[in-house]
């Protein structure tokens, strides 16, 4: 059974007490995305500014759990300044990470047996650094959507912008 | 609720000896005791419920009102008598014919939105929630506002939960409905129903109550009451999931039309219509959750047996013997939500903790093996109300006593240690 310390790593704690790039950018210009879990009642509000095929700038509001607080300021510190294919690849090897499929997840408090986390050779853990901390979410399924809450809204984001997929 | 039980200074009921009753309550979690308090989502069965459906399936199962055969009549009869025992548990004036089965509470207050709301509601027509409704007594009239222009309007609660009645006749002038829950599912609150119920009808509005936090801790009786249609959930006291019911007036009842068509409902059928059936099997297309009737009738056999009275007083002790270990021990580090007194509540105890998000205390208690509901609780308007996303909640049942109240408070101090 997987204990505590797989889910609240010091990182996440880390980002959760002090999280990185709080707040909203102006919009417009900026593009505003909400993200709701509808599990828990928490939102969150992300602000970008995308420029020259560049991420510029992004900021995070909103309320949530030290899963989804920390998965979204990694995400913003992981994704801030970077070209946008390269963002995109990392929304897509970190939903990688969260390996099961959001979709088959039970949506309204219900539990389910924890699975066990993907083979490492699976997916590049290494170029995701310290969003890697995150992997043992994976162990308690229904935290995932806490974790992959801001990269949904995020995911939003661009599609709004019309970056590719 | 206006008839509340006095409290007693000894819980009159032991209820270590009775979650020897509930196998699961013996489990381990993460090695330790189980600590169960999060039975206002789910309560735990005893051991005769169990047996009751076993017993059932073992040796009477057949699809009920249909064969002639001797376990066909068999299970009829059970299954009969099982509604007349619920009824009968919330002093209906006619058992038989008062209590309509259905799949959950929900779908109980759903039927009420289609077949009376459709039948009784036009353009401009005013519904009455309040502000603590579980969705369940929400989303149905908000259906039934997008498809007919139908008003809501809100009673509002005041910072301790409790509903403010001072502009009481001014909100439910015009009125046609009354929708209330008899005991929040979050703040622990206890309406006083029959006092609404009559103001209600003064205004001709009909009362529509959410019952599914009431029936199992305190004694009901649906004629004090005063309401016209109530609703509660069988797994929720005890009884298995699946089945649900609704309490109706005879006369209303029998004013209804159908809400789901198919067999069981109907008199006859013909190429050019059909005739519905009498109450309550109108409301009952198809074959209906027969097991799950014998377990209900089980449940409320045991709730019987150990007596409402004792429950509700048991549930005012642990309640406030809850309130204040965790208001000695945690101080301005705790807020809890709803009345403060525990005779103006039931055993629902939600709350904040420091800063820390519900989800996160949640998981932290998990691993002390104690349960508690973390979210909205389908309540979100008023977790606007109250201004959070979500609340801890810890609900105790007939089988908890003070060892699950010190479990809570020392998992707790273990959380506040964690994210200090």
């Amino acid at each position: 059974m997987p204990g505590l310390e797989d889910l609240y790593r010091e990182i996440i704690l880390d980002h959760y007490r002090s999280p990185r790039n709080r707040g909203e950018l102006e919009s417009p210009p900026a593009v505003r995305v909400e993200g709701f879990n509808p599990l828990c009642g928490d939102e969150i509000v992300v602000t970008l500014d995308v420029e020259d095929g560049v991420l510029a700038d992004i900021k995070i509001a909103g309320t949530g759990c030290s899963i989804s607080q920390s998965s979204a300021s990694l995400m913003s510190a992981a994704v801030k300044g970077k070209p946008l294919d390269q963002v995109r690849g990392l929304i897509a090897t970190f939903k990688g990470m969260m390996s099961i499929h959001e979709s088959t997840l039970p949506s309204n408090g219900a539990g389910g047996e924890p699975v066990e986390a993907p083979e490492p050779e699976a997916i590049d853990v290494d170029a995701l650094g310290e969003l890697a901390a995150l992997q043992g979410v994976v162990k308690f399924p229904v935290r995932i959507k806490c974790a992959t809450l801001s990269w949904n809204t995020l995911t939003q984001g661009l599609d709004e912008v019309g970056v590719p997929a | 609720m206006a008839e509340l039980t006095p409290a007693t200074t000894e819980p009159s009921l032991d209820a270590a000896t009775l979650a020897k009753d509930f196998p699961l309550l013996a489990r381990e979690v993460h090695g330790r005791r189980i600590t169960y308090l999060d039975s206002a989502a789910s309560s735990q069965r005893p051991t005769a419920v169990l047996d009751a459906m076993r017993e059932y399936d073992e040796t009477t199962h057949a699809n009920v009102h249909r064969g002639v055969y001797s376990i066909a009549e068999e299970a009829t009869r059970r299954f009969e008598a099982a509604r007349a025992n619920v009824g009968r548990f919330i002093g209906a004036p006619h058992p038989a014919r008062e209590i309509v089965f259905t799949k959950n509470a929900t779908e109980a207050l759903n039927l009420v939105a289609h077949a009376w709301g459709r039948t009784h509601l036009q353009r401009g027509d005013v519904v009455v929630l309040t502000e603590m409704e579980h969705h369940a007594n929400i989303v149905p009239w908000h259906m039934l506002a997008a498809e007919r222009g139908i008003e809501l309007r809100w009673l509002p609660i005041d910072d301790d939960g409790r509903l403010v009645l001072d502009d009481l006749d001014r909100v439910l002038d015009g009125a046609k409905v009354l929708g209330i829950t008899c005991m929040s599912n979050v703040l622990g609150t206890l309406n006083p129903v029959a006092e609404l119920s009559a103001a209600a009808h003064a205004a001709g509005a009909v009362v529509v109550a959410d019952a599914c936090q009431s029936v199992p801790h305190l004694p009901t009786d649906v004629t004090a009451l005063g309401v016209d249609l109530l609703a509660f959930s069988a797994h929720k006291m005890l009884g298995p999931t699946g089945i649900g019911v609704l309490w109706g007036r005879e006369s209303l009842l029998e004013s209804l039309p159908p809400f789901l068509g198919g067999g069981e409902m109907i008199l006859d059928v013909r190429k050019d219509g059909f005739t519905p059936n009498d109450i309550p099997w109108r409301f009952e297309a198809g074959t209906p959750p027969i097991t799950e009737a014998i377990g209900l009738g089980a449940a409320v056999d045991y709730l019987d047996a150990v007596g409402m009275e004792a429950v509700r007083a048991h549930e005012i002790a642990l309640t406030g013997y809850a309130l204040g270990a965790l208001g000695d021990r945690f101080g301005d580090d705790i807020r809890i939500f709803g009345p403060p007194e525990a005779e103006a509540r039931g055993g629902v105890i939600s709350f904040a903790f420091r800063d820390i998000h519900p989800h996160d205390i949640s998981q932290i208690l998990d691993e002390y093996g104690v349960c508690v509901r973390a979210g909205h609780h389908c309540a979100k308007p008023l977790m606007r109300r109250l201004g959070v996303n979500a609340t801890a909640r810890a609900s105790l049942a007939l089988y908890n006593d003070e060892h699950d109240v010190d479990s809570l408070v020392e998992a707790l101090d273990a959380a506040g240690r964690f994210f200090a």
